[in-house]
């Protein structure tokens, strides 16, 4: 068996077990590569069907090509397609680009708070409505108590840390030292009133593993992946004002991957392009602890 | 073609240098990300603190504060071989339980021991839990023969107690390497300051080894991790879900869905590209059946043919136990074996054994009546009802499990043995009667569909003259007006009919036989798709045990009539004796609807 077919096979035994488990389940989709390929495979493993919602936390800072792609795919795989944001701090004009606060507070705000409140219900969720085209209020305020994310052990170093199954507490926060066991394959499904279990199926994937399967399955990535002649493209994928191109000459999947392999990008971090993670020494670490993807 | 990538785990003590000897394969192997040597050397010098290729691991702060490992880290490195996941796991006994995460996930295991300070509490504990996690290849590190001169002596001194320790729990270890994470020494490159050494370096010994093919030849199992029935687009398959722990299938093949004993034959294998012809260990899968037969999350499935799995409801297991409280005879908990989730209590324990001392005569303490957090125990498990499973001596995918307490993992184990079932010659029967069971075109869901209902099984039981009869009449009488397909039986009523011929000088035995003869027809009602009340006096645990081996468990309620229950059957709902009519029929209706089993109300 092929490694990328072991990857595929405990990724969906994962997605699979969240479904049997978790009445009130979600998945997030940022949109990047990791979580579409997460898309993928619970197509595959469901058999064409995509039996949760989809959660897009949108900071109104996405680059706009993202937002085109995130409801052509909504449209064409019919997808039960959620997205949340912190509408209070945006009306406020509480972010970075406004020039109120810094990039890491930022991010808190925009992504974590309004992630934190969309999968609680207090924040105000949109759902695509196939009939009318629209996204409409999602009447639904019921808590998500499985929360399937696309995160890999090799982006860095906190999230090398994670489990399948990873418990989060009221707070939405992560106590790193108290994880629970897994023994081959079995999780933790049982959780306390008020918590909540991420639930990570890529964690044994990489950066290369990823485009690799991206390039057999043939899987719709969004453009910004790719050179489209400027001689830039981008890595990992995020908000704008935050979020830089990376010089490459890379114009498709197969070219990505020989960059990969080969090319000056080995031994280049993949979050190299966001400027948040290098404001403090632990940035994404101290916004996974509160919540952060 | 690229060799697959291997996932291999570092076990031992606390600092006997399982981080250092990570981080050195890293570094050596040149799988270190860009800046990443040089961030940590500039962080050591920023506090005052001497650099460590541990430190590559400790990525996160306040582990750098503490100084200790606490979790498993996952990272990649590359040889010339082939690509290696690498689960670093922790040496502080508090943290045993991320070990065992690292562990499970591992197909070989480096297990690192200090020269200086020789073997200690968590070689042994670490040893033993490779042994009974599966991991059967290991290769002991001994590490830090800079701070022993590289003296062959110690090196022999360590390598013999340890392999004498390994003998007792059965683990014949791959090799042992002198080596010095700190230095580098036989690590990805050749010592020169061990001359007296020949072997292979580790990264040498590591690529050497190929990877454990996937049990194909052993008997098919596949537990059942869902049916899919999704509607959307006119989609009107129903999929059996599940991943292939063992063996192969093809289409057309005749199937046996254990537990329940039921059977069909494979129509299809379901995926959104091309469909496989035959599916192997490894693949989640999903396929149809011939007949709609009502099957369930929990169950494995075996290839009609093979060697069937076991079905008991006792247990002999050898367990791991990780919770803060001792484990104790007659504690409950929920054992969770494949897909399968069953209500467990411990009967006995045979004998406890503190996996971090040495082994004392090969035997661990006889007698004891708990079980410490970090020690292993041998001992049997009454379920709450029948499991599916291998002796994991056959088959350890289906042979082990993980037990839960309220909300947590807190411990696992393996099946040494069947302990005996108490309902082993009704299960038998059951499975001759399954066998040749002629089945209806009619598949169980339809009828649920129908009727609007579930077949359900309500025993009303409780003291003589409390008023089971009035209520379950009532009952009857209630769900009949609103539209369902319901059916009284009393058990008395049988008797002089299709009991007529029990008339043995045994009354314990006719009684069993009664017992498992109304079961029977309860099975034939059900089927049919009937919400059956049945009334009996004083139904005892081992009573309800028949009904369960005989009718789907999950489909039987057990109300209790009468103030105080005194047979020990567990209830669903008790009810006043001598109380409303009313009130107490009413109380039924609403847990019915409550576990879904009458809908449209």
């Amino acid at each position: 068996m092929e490694h990328l077919d072991r990857l595929e096979a405990t990724s969906i035994y994962i997605l699979r077990e969240a479904y049997a488990n978790f009445k009130s389940l979600c998945m997030l989709w940022s949109i990047g590569k990791d979580s579409t390929v997460l898309l993928w495979l619970a197509r595959k493993a469901f058999f064409g069907h995509v039996p949760f919602p989809l959660v897009h936390v949108d900071t109104s800072f996405k680059i706009p090509e993202m937002i085109t792609y995130r409801d052509q795919l909504t449209r064409d795989w019919r997808l039960n397609m959620v997205v949340g944001s912190n509408s209070s701090a945006l009306a406020e004009k509480r972010t970075f680009p406004d020039g109120a606060v810094d990039r890491i507070t930022c991010c808190q705000l925009l992504k974590t708070q309004a992630l934190k409140d969309t999968l609680s219900g207090t924040g105000e969720r949109r759902r695509f409505n196939h009939s009318s085209q629209q996204y409409e209020v999602d009447p639904s305020t019921e808590a998500y108590t499985g929360v399937i994310v696309g995160a890999r052990a090799d982006e860095e170093g906190s999230r090398s840390k994670e489990r399948y199954f990873s418990p989060r507490n009221h707070q939405s926060e992560w106590d790193v030292g108290e994880q629970p066991p897994e023994f081959w394959n079995q999780y933790k499904t049982e959780f306390e009133p008020g918590t909540h279990v991420r639930i990570h199926p890529l964690l044994d994937w990489t950066e290369l593993n990823i485009w690799e399967y991206i390039g057999r399955e043939q899987i719709p990535t969004v453009s910004l992946y790719y050179n489209q002649g400027d001689g830039k493209r981008y890595r990992s994928l995020g908000c704008y004002p935050c979020t830089l191109p990376v010089d490459s000459e890379s114009r498709t999947v197969d070219e990505i991957i020989a960059e990969l392999k080969t090319g000056k990008f080995a031994h280049i971090a993949e979050r190299s392009g966001r400027a948040q993670d290098a404001e403090d020494s632990g940035g994404l670490e101290t916004l996974r602890r509160e919540g952060y993807m | 073609m690229e060799r697959p990538t291997m996932s291999i785990v570092i076990v031992g003590h606390v600092d006997h240098g399982k981080s250092t000897i990570l981080g050195r394969l890293l570094a050596d192997t040149d799988a270190l990300p860009q800046g990443k040597l040089e961030q940590i050397q500039a962080f050591c010098e920023r506090n005052s603190r001497p650099f460590e290729y541990a430190f590559l691991l400790d990525a996160l702060k306040d582990e750098r504060a503490q100084n200790i490992t606490i979790d498993a880290a996952r990272v990649f490195f590359r040889s010339a071989a082939r690509r290696y996941l690498v689960i670093d796991a922790p040496g502080h006994v508090e943290f045993v339980r991320n070990m065992v995460t690292g562990a499970s996930h591992a197909e070989t295991a480096l297990l690192v021991i200090d020269a200086l300070e020789g073997v200690q509490e968590n070689s042994r504990r670490h040893g033993y839990l490779l042994s009974m996690l599966g991991v059967r290849r290991v290769i002991v590190l001994i590490n830090k023969m800079d701070l022993v001169e590289y003296r062959q002596e110690r090196f022999d001194e360590v390598r013999l107690e340890y392999a004498a320790f390994l003998d007792t729990i059965h683990i014949q270890p791959l090799g042992y390497i002198p080596v010095s994470g700190r230095e580098g020494d036989n690590i990805a490159s050749r010592s020169p300051r061990m001359p007296w050494y020949e072997g292979p370096t580790v990264l040498e010994s590591l690529d050497a080894l190929e990877s454990e093919p996937p049990p194909i030849d052993k008997p098919f199992r596949m537990p059942v991790q869902d049916v899919y029935r999704f509607t959307a687009f006119g989609d009107a398959r129903r999929i059996v879900a599940g991943s292939v722990v063992s063996g192969k299938l093809a289409v057309g093949d005749p199937v046996v869905f254990y537990p329940s004993a039921k059977r069909s034959v494979v129509r299809s294998f379901e995926s959104i590209g091309t469909p496989p012809a035959q599916i192997t260990s490894g693949t989640a899968a999903g396929l149809t059946l011939d007949e709609q037969i009502y099957i369930h999350r929990g169950e494995i499935i075996a290839r009609e043919g093979e060697v069937s799995p076991h079905v008991s409801d006792r247990l002999l297991v050898s367990l791991f136990w990780l919770g803060r409280q001792p484990l104790a005879v007659g504690k409950e908990l929920w054992l969770k074996l494949g897909t399968a989730r069953v209500k467990a209590r411990v009967e006995e324990i045979r004998r406890v054994i503190d996996a971090g001392q040495p082994a004392q005569d090969g035997n661990g303490t006889g007698g004891a009546t708990q079980v410490q957090r970090n020690e292993v125990t041998e001992c049997t498990l009454s379920l709450g009802k029948a499991l599916a499973f291998d002796r994991a001596a056959e088959l350890q995918e289906t042979g082990r499990f993980v037990l839960v307490d309220r909300f947590e993992i807190c411990g696992g184990g393996i099946i040494l043995d069947d302990a005996g079932d108490t309902q082993r010659a009704v299960r038998d029967s059951v499975m001759l009667r399954n066998l040749k069971w002629e089945k209806s075109t009619i598949p169980g869901d339809r009828r649920s569909e129908m009727y609007n209902q579930r077949a359900t099984l309500v025993l009303v039981t409780g003291s003589r003259g409390v008023g089971r009869k009035d209520v379950a009449k009532r009952l009857e009488t209630l769900l009949f007006e609103a539209g369902k397909k319901v059916y009284y039986l009393a058990i008395g009523s049988v008797l002089r009919g299709l009991d007529a011929d029990l008339t043995g000088a045994d009354p314990q035995s006719v009684r069993q036989e009664h017992i498992r003869r109304m079961a029977e027809v309860a099975h034939i009602l059900l089927d049919a798709g009937l919400i059956l009340i049945v009334t009996a006096i004083g139904l005892t645990p081992d009573d309800l045990e028949v009904f369960k081996a005989i009718v789907n468990p999950d489909t039987i309620v057990v109300v209790w009539v009468g103030n105080s229950e005194t047979t020990g059957i567990a209830f669903d709902l008790q009810l006043p004796g001598h109380g409303s009519v009313d009130e107490s029929s009413l109380a039924i209706k609403q847990l019915l609807q409550e576990r879904g089993a009458i809908l449209g109300f």
